[in-house]
C-alpha cells in the first residue's frame, strides 16, 4: 500500500467519522487534529482501533499519543515506521 | 464534636488510624492520615493568617493530586469553602466561575499563568510554579510556604454543619456558568447513607476518577476518609485510556468504583479486562448519565463478580435514588434500567408541571426533599427560588427530570423537558454552547440541538449560518469550540443553513430541527448512495 493510499483511507475515515459534511480539501495532511479538537481523547481511541484493523499494527496504550496522532502526516509515519521495525 | 463536619471525618481518622494510608497520588507517592491531616492544619493557618474567613470562598484551579485533596481539607478547616475549577478549562470559563463566587484566595497550577490575576492572594503549586510566581503580583506565594506554616489550632465548637463546604459550578443555560451551594449536612447525609449501602471498612481502595469539580468526588474522597480507608486518585490523562485505567484498577487492587458510564463503556470496550485480575473488585458504582445496556452487558461478562448501582442525582442534591443491577445482563435486554428508589436519607416526588401530585401510572417531574438538597445557587435568588416548590411546610427541589414509577423497580427516567443533556457525566445546557458560537465572528445564527446516540450516548448538532464569503471550514468550527467551551461541550456535528427555521413568534423552532434532522438521518439510512 502507498502512503497516498494511506492518507485517503485515514483522511476519509476522519471524515466520515468526525468532520460529516466537511469539504476533504479542508483536512490536508497538516491540519492538527487532537490540539484543534477535532480529534478528543474518546475519537482518538476509535481511531487507534481502525488503524490497528486497517493496517494490521499494534498500537501500545503509550504509542496512541498526541504526538503520533496530531495530523494524517504523523499517524501515516507513525504506521510506516510500525510496519518496519514491527511483525 | 459533632459527626456532621467534613473535616470530623478527617480528624478522627488521623485519630484513630493515623500511619493507615489516606491517599495516593497518580505519581505512586502517598499520605497517611497523619500527613494529610496536619498538612490540611498547616494549609489552614496559612489561609487565616492571610485574612481567609468563615465563609470565605477558595478557588483551586489544579490538576487532581494529594497537594489538592490537602488543600480541600485545609480549606475547610479554615471554615471557608472550596471552589474547584476545571484547570484545563479555557480562561474566561474560569476567571467568570472565580468571580461570580469572589473568592478570596486561590490555589492555581504553574501552568496557567493566565491566572495570576484572577485573585488577590495566589498560591502556585506545580511544575512550573516558580516561573509563575516570580512574573506575578506581590500576593503570590509558593505551596511551600503554605506547608511550612504553623497548623492552625482547630476550633472544632466553631464548626457549623450548616456552613458552605464547597460550591460546584454547572453549566448555565444562558451561557453563565451556576454554581450549587453545598453545606456540610448536605454532604455527611449523603456520605451516612453511603456508609449504610456500602459498608466500607478501612480496608477497602476507592478510586478517585472524577475531577473534583464533580460530585461524584464527594464519595470518592468522603466515604474512604471517613472509614480510615485509602483513596487512589487518577489524573485526568489516565483516566481517559482505557488499556493503562484496566491495568491501574487491578494493579491497585481497586476496592470500589465509582464514575459514569462513559469512561466504564471505554474500559469495557477498549480496556482488555481480560489480561489482568480483579479479585478485588467488589462494588462498580456508576452515575450521571444513562448507561447503555449493550455497554454494561459488554463490562458485566469481563467483571462478573462485583456488584453493580445505578446511582442517580443531580449535583443539587448529589445521589437520591439508587437501583441496584443484578447481572449478568440478559442478552435480550434493551431497556435503560431504572434509577429506582429513593435513598434513605431523601424523601421522592412525582408532581405535574402545574406542581400537583401525579395520577397513577403518569410520567411527572422527579422533586427531591432532604437534608442532602442544596441551599441555592450562588448569588442566583429568583433562580435558587424557582428550582424549589413549597408543599405541606416542606421544600422540595425540582430535578427537572420526567420520571414514571414502576411498582417493583422504583423510578424509570423519561427524559427532560428543557435544553440539558448529559454528556461523559457532564450536564449540558445547549444554550451555553449557543453562547460561545455567537463568539465566531462569523457566525450569524446558532441552534444547538441533541440526539439520542446508540453508542456514544448522546450528539450534539450545530445548526448555524454564516454569510457564503466567509463560511467558516467545520475544521475550524470545531477547533473554535475547543477553544472557548470544555472538551465534553464540543459539538459533533455542524450544518450550515441558509436560515434557521423560526415558529410564529419568530423564537427559533428547535422541534422543526430536530424532525429535520431525523428525516436526514431516515433518507441516509434508506440505502440512498452513502460515502
Amino acid at each position: 500500500m502507498t502512503t497516498q493510499n494511506m492518507e485517503e483511507q485515514i483522511r476519509q475515515y476522519i471524515l466520515s467519522e468526525f468532520l460529516p459534511g466537511e469539504k476533504p480539501a479542508n483536512l490536508r495532511n497538516d491540519t492538527p487534529l487532537r490540539t484543534s479538537g477535532v480529534l478528543d481523547s474518546v475519537a482518538t481511541l476509535r481511531m487507534v482501533t481502525f488503524v490497528e484493523e486497517q493496517f494490521g499494527i499494534t498500537v501500545e496504550a503509550h504509542e496512541a499519543s498526541v504526538e503520533n496522532f496530531d495530523s494524517i502526516n504523523s499517524i501515516v509515519a507513525f504506521i510506516e515506521s510500525k510496519k518496519q521495525g514491527a511483525s | 464534636m459533632s459527626a456532621s463536619h467534613l473535616c470530623n471525618y478527617l480528624e478522627a481518622s488521623a485519630c484513630r488510624y493515623p500511619e493507615r494510608e489516606a491517599a495516593v497520588d497518580p505519581d505512586g507517592t502517598t499520605l497517611t492520615y497523619r500527613e494529610l491531616d496536619e498538612r490540611a492544619n498547616r494549609v489552614a493557618g496559612f489561609l487565616v493568617e492571610q485574612g481567609v474567613r468563615a465563609g470565605d470562598r477558595v478557588g483551586l484551579v489544579l490538576p487532581k493530586t494529594t497537594d489538592a485533596l490537602t488543600i480541600v481539607f485545609g480549606v475547610m478547616k479554615a471554615r471557608a469553602a472550596y471552589v474547584p475549577v476545571d484547570w484545563s478549562s479555557p480562561a474566561d470559563r474560569i476567571r467568570t466561575i472565580l468571580t461570580d463566587c469572589q473568592v478570596r484566595a486561590l490555589f492555581v497550577d504553574g501552568r496557567r499563568p493566565d491566572l495570576a490575576d484572577a485573585s488577590n492572594t495566589v498560591i502556585w503549586l506545580g511544575e512550573n510554579a516558580g516561573e509563575a510566581a516570580v512574573t506575578s503580583q506581590p500576593n503570590a506565594f509558593s505551596w511551600d510556604t503554605v506547608l511550612a506554616h504553623s497548623p492552625h489550632r482547630v476550633e472544632a465548637d466553631a464548626r457549623n454543619s450548616g456552613d458552605l463546604a464547597y460550591i460546584l459550578y454547572t453549566s448555565g443555560s444562558t451561557g453563565i456558568p451556576k454554581g450549587v451551594m453545598l453545606t456540610h449536612t448536605n454532604a455527611t447525609s449523603y456520605v451516612d447513607w453511603c456508609t449504610e449501602v456500602f459498608a466500607p471498612t478501612e480496608a477497602d481502595r476507592f478510586s478517585s476518577h472524577a475531577p473534583f469539580h464533580f460530585d461524584l468526588s464527594i464519595l470518592d474522597i468522603y466515604v474512604p476518609i471517613k472509614h480510615g480507608a485509602r483513596v487512589d486518585l487518577i489524573s485526568d490523562e489516565l483516566g481517559k485510556n482505557p488499556r493503562d485505567l484496566a491495568r491501574f484498577i487491578a494493579d491497585h487492587q481497586i476496592t470500589v468504583w465509582y464514575s459514569t458510564p462513559a469512561i466504564l463503556s471505554l474500559l469495557g470496550e477498549f480496556g482488555q479486562l481480560d489480561k489482568f485480575h480483579y479479585s478485588s473488585l467488589r462494588l462498580v458504582l456508576f452515575a450521571g448519565e444513562v448507561f447503555p445496556v449493550k455497554q454494561l452487558r459488554k463490562l458485566a461478562i469481563q467483571w462478573p463478580a462485583p456488584s453493580y448501582y445505578n446511582l442517580y442525582g443531580p449535583t443539587e442534591t448529589n445521589v437520591c435514588t439508587y437501583a441496584a443491577i443484578p447481572t449478568p445482563i440478559p442478552e435480550d435486554r434493551t431497556e435503560p434500567y431504572p434509577i429506582g428508589w429513593a435513598c434513605s436519607h431523601c424523601k421522592a416526588l412525582m408532581l405535574d408541571s402545574e406542581n400537583r401530585p401525579v395520577k397513577a401510572d403518569e410520567e411527572g417531574l422527579l422533586h427531591i426533599s432532604g437534608p442532602s438538597v442544596f441551599s441555592g445557587y450562588w448569588a442566583r435568588p429568583a433562580e435558587s427560588a424557582a428550582a424549589f416548590v413549597e408543599r405541606e411546610g416542606v421544600r422540595w427541589y425540582n430535578t427537572g427530570d420526567v420520571v414514571r414509577e414502576d411498582a417493583t423497580d422504583g423510578y424509570i427516567y423519561v427524559g427532560r423537558r428543557d435544553r440539558m443533556v448529559k454528556r461523559r457525566g457532564y450536564r449540558i445546557e445547549l444554550g451555553e454552547i449557543e453562547t460561545a458560537l455567537y463568539r465566531h465572528p462569523s457566525i450569524q445564527e446558532a441552534a444547538v440541538i441533541s440526539a439520542p446516540h446508540p453508542e456514544s450516548g448522546v450528539r450534539i448538532i450545530c445548526f448555524i449560518t454564516a454569510p457564503k464569503s466567509a463560511q467558516p471550514s467545520i475544521v475550524e468550527m470545531k477547533t473554535f469550540c475547543s477553544q472557548h467551551l470544555p472538551s465534553y461541550m464540543n459539538p459533533d456535528v455542524f450544518i450550515f443553513v441558509d436560515s434557521l427555521p423560526r415558529t410564529s413568534t419568530n423564537k427559533i423552532n428547535y422541534q422543526a430541527l430536530i424532525q429535520k434532522l431525523q428525516s436526514a438521518v431516515r433518507e441516509s439510512e434508506s440505502g440512498a448512495s452513502g460515502t
